[in-house]
């Protein structure tokens, strides 16, 4: 029987020729990412170990982003004790570059890696062929010291793209919709695999927002064919494949899904579940008080491409707090020189430093009693992004955008 | 086996670790500090009610969401004897065990059970409610070694023959 992506990954990773669902294999591990949700946690539980030791420091990379700059005494203690341990231990770090996930795929996941980020939105790694999953500080540590985990070989679902996204569509979309059509835990435990012609017209940015909100369907990882879209993308930023894997003709998947992209309509998923999604124009006329457009899902130079060029010569709802937030420094940098930072501050935009802002409701941007924001982050639990009487509605670059123009939900080619 | 009796208290489906414990808390130095806040979106003053020995019992999907494993610590510190639930999210899955947070699997007892009422516990055997028995999947050994020790640090310290 033939092998999954996830199952040939894990088979590298643990040394053998064939591994198959359901099996539990000890892995070594080719990365190790953490973020300053939790790594202070982790420096803290390191240091009670009778006998502290790294593996191999330079497979660590330890990234601020949660809440950057530091908006407290707490939180400035916690990114010292982070940035202090970083550096007293080798460790690769980052403070100011952007979001884990952003700055993982533009400077370190390499098809065919099998990578923990103690950060549950690492599945988005998928995009370039890489195993990426999410863990919490224990399993984190374990990893840092031993060098090695264990994991359960999933299951995969296997989803057949065919067609092209119509205009107006994007990959938020597509994936949102296929949330609602699986469900929260449609994929628990399992790996989402994506492949066929369709994916060819999908740009980069849309593959890492897809692979990236998988995990809201309760995946453990998503993995996506390596084509010469995203060897171009790894090429241009200067690394080569560790192995690129396709899966077998003969694999064996949990469940075969076939998509023709044609079919997708913009979406939003309403509060407070990422999977209950809507065609948008059913949550038309919404009052919306706060957009944001950033995040590890849509922050990237295309999502800023969208709405910038959706605002151009447009305003922001005098009612509406605008937030845009890169979700890198590299993003930063290309949308000043493509001047749609001017477009989004001349319009009432507020324009942020990259991190994860108001997507995990606690850097910036929190919204308050009985508001309701639109947003291109990933999740619209209750309490997620503010009070525990906010509503979250999640949707695209384009239809956060256009929502911000118009004060209430709608996409753009309504405006 | 080791056999428990507890007081339940009830949830649904997709109970998210933002309702475990929301972001704004995070910042909280101890576990200690961040209790009084779980669960708190969904049902503000269940943190206060909840007594050592008590069971959640709960629907589809329990712990979805962020890799914060504050969320399963927390539900140890308030003294939950266990969590039942129709399934549970991989990450938290993983986050209790090596917390020492026993979790059970269980697909019917969340549409038969009232809350208030105790229901009795034989770990890696049957949940006994209302003169019905549950049956109970046993956890794979590796699993139980790490909830014994109370966690996979601990459990790891045993294996190496170091004291806690």
């Amino acid at each position: 029987m033939g092998m999954t992506i996830a199952e040939k990954i894990i088979a590298r990773a643990s040394g053998n020729e064939v591994v198959k669902a359901n099996d539990i294999c000890t892995v070594e591990l080719d990365l190790l990412m953490s973020n300053d949700g939790t790594s202070h946690i982790t420096v803290d539980k390191y240091n009670a170990l009778k006998n502290p030791h790294i593996a191999d420091p330079s497979k660590l990379v330890w990234i601020v982003d949660h809440n950057l700059p530091s908006d407290s005494v707490k939180t400035a203690a916690s990114h010292k004790k982070m940035r202090d341990f970083a550096r007293e231990n080798g460790i690769t770090y980052y403070e100011g570059e952007g979001v884990c996930h952003q700055v993982m795929m533009e400077k370190h996941v390499r098809p065919g890696q099998l990578i923990f980020g103690a950060d549950s939105h690492t599945c988005a790694y998928g995009a370039l062929g890489a195993f990426g999953t999410g863990v919490g500080n224990t399993d984190y540590l374990y990893a840092m010291v031993t060098g090695t985990s264990w994991v359960l070989v999933p299951e995969t679902l296997r989803f057949n793209l065919t067609g092209k996204l119509s205009e107006g569509v994007y990959a938020r979309d597509l994936i949102l919709t296929i949330i609602g059509k699986i469900s929260a835990n449609g994929a628990n435990y399992k790996a989402m695999e994506f492949g066929g012609e369709g994916l060819k017209s999908i740009d980069m940015a849309g593959r890492i927002s897809i692979c990236n909100l998988c995990v809201e369907a309760g995946a453990k990882t998503a993995l996506m064919e390596v084509d010469e879209v995203a060897m171009d993308y790894l090429k241009a930023h200067g690394r080569e494949p560790v192995q690129c894997f396709a899966p077998d003709a003969d694999a064996e998947y949990a469940h075969v899904y076939d998509i023709d992209l044609s079919t997708i309509k913009p979406i939003v998923a309403k509060p407070h579940f990422v999977d209950n999604v809507v065609p948008a124009e059913e949550a038309f006329g919404t009052h919306i008080d706060e957009a944001f457009l950033g995040s590890c899902n849509n922050g990237r130079i295309e999502d800023f491409r969208i709405g910038a060029e959706i605002l151009k010569g447009r305003k922001v709802n005098p009612d509406v707090r605008f937030l845009v937030v890169p979700a890198s420094r590299d993003v930063y940098r290309q949308a000043m020189k493509e001047g749609l930072l001017a477009i989004f501050m001349e319009a009432g935009a507020i324009v942020m430093n990259p991190n994860c802002s108001v997507c995990w409701g606690a850097c910036q941007g929190v919204i308050g009693e009985g508001e309701t924001l639109i947003s291109t982050g990933t999740r619209n639990f209750k309490g997620r992004c503010g009070h525990r009487e906010s509503f979250v509605y999640l949707a695209s670059a384009a239809t956060v955008t256009a929502s911000a123009i118009k004060g209430e939900i709608t996409t753009a080619d309504r405006l | 086996m080791e056999k428990f009796t507890g007081k339940v208290w009830v949830m649904g489906d997709d109970i998210d670790t933002d309702i475990i414990l929301p972001t704004e808390y995070l910042v909280f130095k101890t576990i200690d500090e961040m209790k009084p806040y779980a669960f708190s979106p969904l049902r503000q003053d269940i943190a206060k009610e909840l007594k050592s020995g008590d069971i959640i019992v709960a629907g589809n999907n329990f712990g979805c969401g962020s890799s914060r494993e504050q969320a399963p610590e927390v539900v140890k510190a308030l003294g939950v004897k266990c969590v039942i639930a129709k399934s549970f999210a991989r990450i938290f899955f993983r986050n209790a065990i090596n917390n020492g947070l026993l979790l059970i699997e269980n697909p019917d007892l969340a549409d038969d059970i009232k809350e208030g009422d105790e229901i009795t516990v034989t770990i890696n055997e049957k949940i006994e409610y209302n003169g019905k028995e549950y049956p109970i999947v046993s956890l794979p050994d590796n699993l139980v070694e790490i909830l014994d020790a109370g966690g996979l640090v601990k459990a790891m310290r045993r294996r190496n023959g170091l004291s806690d």
